[in-house]
């Protein structure tokens, strides 16, 4: 049906102008939005400060829903182990017995790394992570990957710390504010990882594809040396995060590289710890990387 | 003698002699339920893909389709710009999709007076879609590094909750005209 031609409200003059003014606002809003998109790909940064006190006011509701995840992750994960525990109790049992010899090879090299080490006169670089907090919550809907941190510059976390959980690399911190934080996921399309492989060292990027998944594309192409299963940890290469973290395990191959699964789900990970940048520990505050040279990419 | 929580909604509802709506519920609440849509990022979940629907958005959409000129034409800039504080989309992405949204809405409610469960649904439909597809677009500053497959499993399923979040505005809705004050 074709619109009324006449969209008078009445003969108010004040309902007239309600009505003029409030279509002229929705211009305005669609021209301010188009102007902030164009500020905002220019320079990243230049709303980060506003997100942050944004993220600030949210943090205390986050972090009760991250006490309500665990909880019900817990719950769903007990429920569903009454079903399969015969079969995973004989697996595990299995698994147990092999981890045994694992450990106590393990532990073998861990002394004779510790005799090296020492014979060299390197200390213990294991670094103390800055603070043990919560993943508050993430961006569900769009297709950037973001997790909030419960723990912001208050807490001393700072921009391009690594984040990780026990078992795996998440990301990096990308905005803080006082008490909150924004994580830049592995798995973002503008995350990238220089990575090796936990056997040999062969060395990649693992780039995210915003799906769950990790691109992986080696440096030295050639024939494609991957094959599935293999393990890839952090190489510390540009200095941003210390090197042998584990990252991802391939999960298909590629003409040339892999896909991968990270090792930490972010969505399954209760408490994350951050790291201080890994130049940083090892060279001192002067060596801090610059921001055009991370391997991460600015966004 | 069974009763539902809509049924008891729209009897608390209903128009009595001594009693009104509280002007302040009834103006807000279109605007809190959008907002609290907004804050999903916030909810108790994690995902390491886009999987949850843009609910800030289809409240939006739910809200203008269920009572057309609640808000006014110009409510996507506060809550477009509130939509933006948390999505992790970039700055103004939301501002500019939910301005524009706004405005399709109100011309498609002005052509077509008529309507149904089925040409609401797929209006909605249409506007999810878009949505999705032009967010992408601008999360990668128009580079197809990310690829579009991305999107299905949650275009699926936000098209497939559209009804559902439909029926909860609804029942916000019912909630909103409660008999609170008292003449």
């Amino acid at each position: 049906m074709a619109p009324p031609s006449n969209r008078r409200p009445g003969y108010s003059r004040k309902a007239q102008f309600g009505t003029f003014f409030g279509y002229l606002a929705a211009a305005v809003g669609v021209l301010a939005g188009g102007g902030l998109l164009i500020a905002s790909a220019s320079n990243s940064d230049s709303f980060s400060s506003l997100r942050g006190a944004a993220g600030d006011a949210a943090a205390p509701a986050g972090e009760v829903s991250a006490k309500v995840r665990s909880t019900g992750d817990g719950f769903a994960a007990t429920l569903a182990g009454y079903f399969t525990r015969g079969s995973r109790v004989s697996r595990l049992e299995r698994e147990v017995a092999e981890a045994r010899v694992r450990d106590a090879e393990a532990r073998a090299l861990k002394d004779e790394n510790a005799r090296l080490k020492a014979l060299i006169g390197l200390a213990g670089t294991e670094p103390k992570p800055v603070i043990v907090t919560r993943l508050i919550g993430s961006t569900s809907s769009s297709s950037r990957r973001f997790a909030l941190l419960g723990a912001g510059s208050d807490q001393g976390v700072a921009v391009g710390m690594p984040v990780r959980s026990p078992l795996g690399l998440v990301g990096r911190v990308l905005e803080v504010g006082r008490n909150s934080a924004r994580v830049l996921l592995i798995t973002d399309s503008e995350s990238m990882v220089p990575v090796r492989r936990a056997s040999d060292g062969i060395e990649a990027f693992a780039t995210g594809q915003g799906n769950g998944t990790l691109q992986l594309r080696l440096i030295n192409s050639g024939v494609n040396p991957l094959r599935k299963g293999d393990a890839f940890v952090t190489s510390g290469q540009g200095g941003l995060f210390r090197p042998g973290t584990a990252v991802a395990v391939v999960e298909n191959l590629t003409r040339d590289g892999a896909i991968a699964r990270p090792l930490s789900d972010p969505g399954a990970t209760d408490f994350v710890a951050v790291y201080p940048l890994w130049d940083e520990a090892l060279k001192g505050a002067e060596l801090k990387p610059e921001p055009g040279a991370r391997p991460a990419g600015a966004r | 003698m069974a009763q539902t929580l809509g049924d008891a909604l729209t009897d608390l509802s209903r128009p009595r002699i001594n009693r009104s709506p509280s002007p302040l519920l009834a103006l807000a609440m279109p605007w809190l339920v959008i907002a609290l849509g907004s804050l999903s990022p916030y909810w108790p979940l994690v995902a390491s893909a886009p999987v949850v629907p843009p609910l800030g958005f289809m409240a939006l959409i739910a809200w203008q389709q269920a009572r057309p000129g609640l808000l006014p034409v110009w409510a996507g800039l506060p809550l477009g710009l509130f939509d933006d504080l948390f999505s992790g989309q970039p700055m103004g992405s939301a501002l500019l999709l939910w301005s524009l949204a706004m405005i399709a809405l109100d011309t498609i409610e002005l052509r077509t007076p008529w309507r149904n469960f089925l040409s609401t649904w797929a209006v909605a439909m249409a506007m999810i879609a878009a949505y999705l597809v032009l967010t992408l677009l601008i999360a990668s500053h128009g580079t197809a590094r990310t690829l579009p497959t991305v999107l299905v499993p949650q275009l699926v399923l936000s098209v497939l909750l559209y009804p559902l979040v439909a029926r909860l505005v609804a029942a916000a809705d019912r909630l909103r005209l409660v008999q609170l004050r008292q003449i």
